[in-house]
């Protein structure tokens, strides 16, 4: 991470404000979205230069909140709702980064960020490149994605394939809250552009995390860096599950079930799909023999069939069986009450670990 | 920002003028403009200002410099088109018949201001200050734009139609935010209004009063398709008031007008009164680009009207008869002239050798694991081949 990061020295209402989330966290678990929105509000402290913008993001909070008191508390020049337009808010992002900001925008919810897409493939994504590194555009999208809460048309896609297959830009998704905090500071300080997938299942879950000694980490340089680096959630010996963003829970409760039958099941947790991180997957499979790679979006063409290509590619003569997927069917998100069938579950997740041909 | 906000600032501006905030917003009924065809000054009464619309004439010293940039622009856009019939360089989308807006676009910037330019406007690029060869580098088929953004306050020429637009707007917001007073001059094609972009763009800068010109090149045709299938509205200049920003025609082969037009619009939108859309009316004397053949949807004779009316003898007469262009002013701008039209030949007649291993260094800002292990991989293919 070579991003500069002014450190301001918090003013008293920020050391206030410190001390209150300190208090906070301190004694009870913290959300994924509090992890999000501390770390915008660190990110704000941290750099003059960063603005967040998009819909709904400032008095409201936006829909999920994760942006939330931070006009309050940054004022509206620092986090600002803009007219409704998904092109424009990226566009206008482009053009601010160009000028010396580090914008940091929320599309509402995943289907929604589809009308930027012409600005994030042919401008956020190639900028770097068609101006030979004279302009970098140091600024992060956050898009809310994927489903299993219920969502209807349009609210619960997961497209992070269009994105990580769009040579320039980096592609972030967290699966724990102490990442969530770490990835997105990390995001906002690199010098590329960041897609950050927010698995919006995740955003309530809880986990017993000090965001104040976080920040203080993180900030120190004393937390070990995300980007490029796939996180060992569960270490096996039997098969590796390769999994991110809304899947690692998944994986994780396989995991469980199947270490109660004697089976045991190393979990990764990607992280950054961009740029992937060959090492640790690699080394997890020539040392298990055995992968299944799990995601909640649409197999064909997917992210999945990436890694599926680059294991066999890479670990063919350590693998004692072909390396599956479980993933998503090929088929538009379905309607609320039809998605249990659709999202990969535990027990599919254990069909797979039964086909990977232990009785040589 | 609160309506009463946004009204307050067209009124304030309008009350400035003496006229009604619609009146401020929308077009004089004519278009601007302030010399005959001839070259010879139209009287005040016919040049289509009226109140709240008014154009005080550039000085001589002014109009002089951008009769040289106009001349250099003309010899520039010929020298171009010939060197893609010789095949020095790869495509080249003439702004022949245009010169005068490319170079008003330009001229009417200061110090500190951006200019977010299209494929056609590489004589404004020029105008602005970038080396003549790398303006010219992404027509000679390289993967690059040829210049640095930042160091010329130009951004990259765009091709996804109207996506730069918002770009500027971006710049200028960027610029507000820290208390900077850039402007900045954003281009697009009377086709290219079509675009969503276009509207993101215009209402963008609207509601954060941004001062972005937009300055769209009327020029009749988005490659074969005329104006009457892109737009209903009575004119594009129109548009502006849909956003709650002032519009304004002007004849875009008339530099005398458009110099008069655009300084206002910049010296309007530096005093915060927020963005303006320019309209200005031209023609594109030559196919859309060398690749085009335009006999298949327009008529000769509709292309020798216009030659009439052409921005630079229209402008050297007036000159001319003013007798500010002495025989000495135009030799100077002459050699000028084919001065860069050399740099072009011989810059062009240069093969262009960018090491293949670069294509991998500017993806990202350092190289990912994967990209060197291609990067690499081509290396050693290319080492292969030349033993
Ligand atoms: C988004 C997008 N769609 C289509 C094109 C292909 N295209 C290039 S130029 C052009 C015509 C644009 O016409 P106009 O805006 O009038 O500008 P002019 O070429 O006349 O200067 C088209 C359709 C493009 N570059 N970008
Ligand atoms: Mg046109």
């Amino acid at each position: 991470m070579t991003a500069t990061t002014s450190h301001v020295n918090p003013n008293v209402s920020d050391a206030t404000a410190r001390a209150a989330a300190k208090a906070a966290t301190q004694n009870q678990p913290v959300t994924f979205g509090k992890a999000l929105n501390t770390a915008l509000a660190d990110a704000l402290v941290a750099n003059d230069s960063t603005v967040i913008f998009g819909e709904d993001v400032g008095t409201l909070g936006g829909v999920f909140r994760i942006t939330d008191g931070l006009t309050a508390r940054f004022g509206s020049e620092r986090c600002f709702d803009t007219p409704l337009a998904e092109s424009g808010i990226v566009g206008m992002a482009i053009g601010m980064a160009m000028n010396g900001m580090r914008p940091v925008i929320e599309m509402q919810f995943d289907a929604f960020a589809y009308p930027a897409f012409e600005q994030i493939a042919s401008h956020v994504a190639k900028m770097h490149n068609r101006t030979r590194g004279k302009v970098d555009l140091p600024m992060v999208i956050r898009i809310p994605y994927a489903g299993g809460v219920g969502g209807v048309e349009h609210h619960c896609d997961s497209s992070e394939a269009y994105y990580a297959h769009t040579p320039g830009l980096k592609v972030f998704t967290p699966a724990t809250v102490k990442d969530a905090y770490l990835m997105l500071r990390e995001a906002i300080d690199s010098p590329d552009p960041v897609i950050f997938f927010e698995p919006k299942k995740l955003y309530w879950s809880k986990e017993q995390v000090d965001l104040q000694a976080l920040a203080s980490d993180y900030e120190a340089k004393r937390a070990a860096t995300t980007e490029g680096t796939a996180r060992i959630a569960r270490a096996g010996s039997d098969a590796t599950l390769i999994t991110y963003g809304p899947s690692v829970s998944t994986a994780m409760e396989a995991a469980k079930l199947a270490a109660e039958e004697g089976i045991s099941l190393e979990v990764i947790d990607i992280r950054t799909i961009v740029p992937f991180d060959d090492e640790t997957v690699c080394a997890s499979v020539r040392k298990t023999g055995r992968a299944i790679v799990v995601a909640e979006a649409q197999g064909f063409v997917s992210v999945a069939s990436e890694i599926v290509a680059r294991v066999q590619e890479r670990c063919f003569h350590s693998l004692a069986a072909p390396v599956l997927r479980v993933t998503g069917f090929d088929i538009p998100y379905p309607a609320p009450t039809l998605e249990k069938y659709n999202l990969p579950s535990a027990e599919r997740i254990l069909d797979a670990v039964d086909q990977l041909q232990w009785e040589a | 920002m609160s309506t009463e906000a946004h009204e307050d600032r067209i009124s304030s501006v309008s009350k400035k003028f003496g006229i009604t905030p619609e009146d401020y917003m929308l077009p004089a009924r004519h278009m601007i403009n302030l010399l005959n065809v001839d070259g010879s000054l139209r009287e005040e009464s016919d040049q289509g200002t009226e109140p709240g619309h008014e154009y005080p004439l550039p000085s001589p010293a002014e109009l002089m410099d951008a009769y040289s940039a106009l001349a250099v622009g003309r010899r520039v856009n010929d020298q171009n088109s010939a060197l893609v019939r010789q095949g020095r360089m790869a495509v080249y989308p003439s702004s022949h018949g245009q010169e005068a807006c490319q170079v008003a676009a330009a001229l009417c910037l200061e110090e500190g201001d951006w200019l977010f330019p299209t494929y056609r406007d590489t004589v404004a690029v020029l105008t602005k200050g970038v080396a003549p060869m790398e303006v010219m580098t992404s027509f000679r088929g390289e993967w690059h734009c040829g210049y640095d953004p930042k160091a010329y306050n130009c951004a990259p020429m765009s091709t996804p139609l109207t996506t730069q637009l918002l770009h500027g707007v971006g710049v200028a917001h960027a610029a507000k935010l820290r208390g900077e007073n850039t402007v900045v001059v954003a281009m697009c094609g009377d086709g290219a209004t079509s675009e969503g972009d276009f509207h993101e763009a215009l209402n963008f800068a609207a509601v954060f009063k941004l001062p972005v010109i937009f300055f769209v090149q009327n020029n009749k045709y988005a490659i074969s398709v005329p104006l009457s299938q892109q737009s209903a509205a009575p004119s594009l200049a129109h548009k502006a008031v849909g956003y709650g920003m002032a519009g304004e025609r002007v004849d875009g082969n008339d530099l005398m007008a458009l110099m008069a037009v655009m300084r206002r619009a910049v010296r309007l939108a530096r005093e915060g009164n927020g963005p303006l859309l320019i309209e200005a009316h031209t023609y594109r004397m030559q196919a859309h680009t060398n690749a085009d053949d335009d006999k298949r949807y327009r008529e000769d004779s509709e292309v020798q009207e216009w030659i009439a009316k052409d921005p630079v003898t229209r402008m050297h007469a007036y000159l001319d008869d003013a007798g500010l262009l002495t025989e000495e002013a135009q030799a100077k701008i002459t050699e000028r002239a084919e001065a860069i039209a050399k740099k072009l030949r011989d810059g062009m007649n240069q093969d262009a050798n960018t090491p293949p291993s670069e294509l991998f260094e500017h993806v990202f800002a350092s190289k990912t694991t994967q990209l060197a292990e291609q990067q690499a991989l081509l290396a050693d293919e290319l080492a292969r081949e030349e033993a």
